[in-house]
């Protein structure tokens, strides 16, 4: 009984041996410039798979509505959409691209853990020979394609072919409470000085100052990323993140971490900061557990819906009253790439035109987002809603966005995350926490 | 002590006054392999081929999508020597002290007192006590995170007392989350360690107990001289499962702490889930989840040669 058994098992792993997991399937190709089509009503009738994560608020309707839209444009051309959340989506496009049958556009996230791991697998198609035809490039600010690029063989992101376009943006800036403001005779800050004044009069007056719910290691990273915006220059966060020089332990990124260890030691986030959950900020917020909170455009819906025109939002104040705002995270929303075993190309890229024309941005406007691009005719409903359309357009115009910093390494959320953490809770120095974080970037970079 | 009785008789005793080559009543035949073949491929393919296939897998740094390079063992030395996964080991560790020992030592409490004096309700408590097994695990995260919050019950009630000084976002604290953690899963095993108990406590013939009691023995000699050796089979079980609940433990973790914070609540089938989705290291991921099933077949071996005496 024994025996066979140990034959079987010999036999299955010689077969298998022979094969690397991952090796099946050809290598697609991807089209020349002069080769490609961009007459979708020529393709005949056509069914294009995609897959998105626009599920959350108004973002189904834009889908639906635009979709529709462009069924109606090119009758021939039918959208078979699969929407799923954005965690569930993410986890299980690896599987999908690496199947027989993958869908022809996907939202793809950026960063080595998903965007640059499938260009590294050629999964994703550049959309370089498309360049000529719709100009997906010049329709962008540098620092928005910037994020959507991949080097070759997905070594580096941040530089490259472009794989995504975006259609819609995310910048973290500070929502405060107008009542609270009123309350302790405070005016929405016009500096960075101001800012942090402010901050000391709401604690002194009983306020928390900043609402943080951090169980989840990843928002700590917001908080930083803004004190990061005031320390350190976009160009060199730009190039921590894109691995092109700098170290977590340089002076200015070590002096941001300090200030959030002084913030938290001061008391400026809730008790038990570590150990509430983030999704459910926008509920004590409203209730008027904080005064500012630091956050993206993704906090809007719900607080408008809890606290309509009492929730505004800015940019995080530049140092000198009018000067040129300080860098923030942020950067296009999840963006739409091609993958490159669809067999309509030229129809996919006509999709992704239309998906980041004029007629979408004011789709996207009307359904609640953040259209990427500046609208044509239609405005935001809402104050706030104002407050982050024309804080993107700042961002856009002046260009001060960095990349969310987890992108740095497949691990570093997790990192970094955790040294948030451990610094907001004082168990470790600013220093300690940011040597933990290089010895992990200085690991992937010496791998990549 | 009587020696253990033999299952099988002398060879020479069987064949006895039989025509040589004639196989003995009872003896195996070679048909019985086919009765066990549906069940045998059904079992190859959901459990077989995917831990072999797993355990090829963990040769590789593959990251699930492009092709894959050979490792070797280089991903077991990388399980081992990576201080962060070796940790999540230990935590393991913790949490079998919490999922498995304290359930028994609880369970075995109850069971004492239960079987000295029956007290009114036996069923309803058995009942209450055993619900946490029925309850989805998710149900459970939700509602234990909201016990654990910075304004659930568990801080409410310190504050009560006067001991508010001790309130805190219990997950969120780095030395009280895996405790904190732990608990949970002590309230849900205990259910399991007690019925088990319950059970073997009504198969220990009464006479001993009287025999026992004549003998002038307390409630405590009692339990150690008649009822912990006549639960060992029982005791054996009930450890087996909670020890596996508490290695493979990661929809918990995964619920209410994401591994945090910082490092504090990691454990090994948490990392497994995260290496493959979260930063595709696949190979890596299916060498932890292959030590995972090393270890559990060691401690269950270990269980029924420690408790039962079994060899």
């Amino acid at each position: 009984m024994r025996k066979p058994f140990v034959v079987l098992t010999a036999a299955l792993v010689a077969v298998s041996a022979a094969c690397a997991p991952g090796s099946g399937g050809g290598k697609p190709k991807t089209p020349a410039p002069g080769a490609v089509g961009t007459d979708v009503a020529k393709a005949g009738p056509v069914t294009l798979t995609v897959w998105d994560q626009e599920v959350l608020g108004g973002q189904n309707e834009q889908m639906q509505r635009l979709n529709a839209a462009f069924h109606a444009k090119y009758p021939n051309v039918t959208i078979k959409r699969v929407s799923r959340s954005f965690s569930d989506l993410e986890k299980t496009l690896r599987l999908a691209l690496s199947g027989g049958n993958p869908p022809d556009v996907v939202e793809a996230n950026q960063g080595y853990g998903i965007m640059a791991a499938l260009v590294k697998a050629g999964a994703l198609m550049p959309l370089d020979p498309y360049e000529q035809a719709y100009g997906f490039r010049k329709r962008f600010p540098a620092g928005l394609t910037q994020l959507n690029s991949v080097s070759a063989g997905g070594k580096a992101i941040g530089s490259g072919s472009l794989y995504g376009v975006a259609m819609t943006g995310e910048a973290v800036g500070i929502y405060y409470n107008t009542d609270k403001l009123a309350k302790l005779g405070l005016k929405p800050p016009a500096t960075w000085a101001e800012f942090e004044q402010d901050l000391a009069t709401a604690k002194g007056r009983g306020e928390t100052p900043i609402y943080l719910a951090n169980l989840e290691k990843f928002p700590g990273i917001h908080e930083f990323g803004v004190l990061l915006g005031q320390t350190t220059g976009k160009d060199k966060l730009r190039d921590l993140v894109f691995g092109r020089g700098g170290a977590w332990t340089d002076p200015s990124v070590v002096q941001a971490a300090q200030k959030l260890a002084d913030w938290a030691k001061k008391g400026y986030f809730p008790a038990g900061v570590n150990a509430a959950k983030y999704n459910d900020s926008p509920a004590p917020f409203a209730k008027g557990d904080g005064v500012f909170l630091i956050g993206g455009p993704w906090f809007a819906a719900d607080l408008q819906k809890k606290m309509g025109d009492k929730v505004r939002y800015i940019l995080p104040p530049p140092a000198q009253a009018g000067g040129a705002p300080a860098a923030t995270l942020g950067g296009p929303g999840l963006p739409l790439a091609i993958t490159a075993r669809s067999k309509h190309p030229d129809v996919a890229a006509a999709y992704l035109n239309f998906m980041t024309g004029p007629q979408a941005m004011d789709v996207v406007t009307q359904t609640g987002g953040l259209a990427a691009l500046p609208p044509p005719s239609a405005q935001p409903t809402s104050a706030v809603g104002r407050d982050l359309a024309a804080a993107w357009k700042t961002a856009s115009d002046k260009d001060i966005l960095v990349p969310y910093l987890d992108y740095s390494t497949t691990t570093f959320l997790d990192t970094l995350g955790g040294v948030l953490q451990e610094i907001i809770a004082g168990r470790r120095t600013a220093r300690q926490g940011m040597q933990d974080a290089q010895r992990d970037y200085a690991a992937f970079l010496a791998k990549r | 002590m009587k020696p253990p009785a033999t299952r099988t008789r002398p060879a020479a005793d069987r064949t006895q006054g039989r025509p040589a080559g004639a196989r003995p009543p009872g003896e195996p035949r070679r048909v019985a392999y086919l009765y066990v073949l549906p069940a045998l491929l059904v079992y190859a393919a959901f459990l077989l081929w995917p831990l072999l296939h797993g355990a090829y897998l963990s040769l590789f740094h593959w990251d699930g999508l492009s092709v894959g390079t050979w490792a070797g063992l280089g991903n077991y030395t990388q399980a081992i020597s990576d201080p962060h996964l070796r940790g999540t080991f230990w935590h393991a560790a913790v949490l079998v002290f919490f999922y498995a020992v304290l359930p028994c030592c609880i369970a075995f409490l109850l069971v004492a007192v239960m079987s000295r004096s029956r007290p009114r309700g036996l069923t309803f408590f058995r009942t209450v006590l055993f619900l946490p097994q029925v309850v989805a695990m998710v149900a459970v995260a939700v509602a234990w995170q909201w016990i654990y919050s910075e304004h659930g019950p568990v801080n409410g009630t310190l504050r009560l007392v006067g001991l508010g000084g001790l309130a805190r976002g219990w997950l969120g604290d780095f030395t009280w989350a895996l405790p904190s953690v732990g608990l949970i899963g002590t309230w849900a095993e205990i259910g399991l360690a007690m019925v088990l108990f319950l059970a073997g406590v009504q198969k220990i013939p009464r006479e001993l107990y009287e025999a026992a009691r004549v003998d002038g023995a307390g409630a405590v000699r009692e339990f150690f001289a008649v009822t912990l050796p006549g639960l060992r089979r029982e005791l054996s079980v009930a450890l087996t499962l909670t020890i596996i609940a508490a290695l493979r433990n990661f929809d918990l973790i995964y619920l209410t702490t994401g591994g945090g914070p910082g490092d504090a609540t990691r454990v090994p089938a948490y990392e497994v889930y995260n290496r493959t989705f979260n930063t595709g290291e696949v190979g890596l991921a299916c060498a932890i989840g292959i030590m995972i099933a090393v270890v559990v077949f060691a401690v269950t071996a270990g269980v029924g040669r420690l408790v039962e005496g079994r060899s």
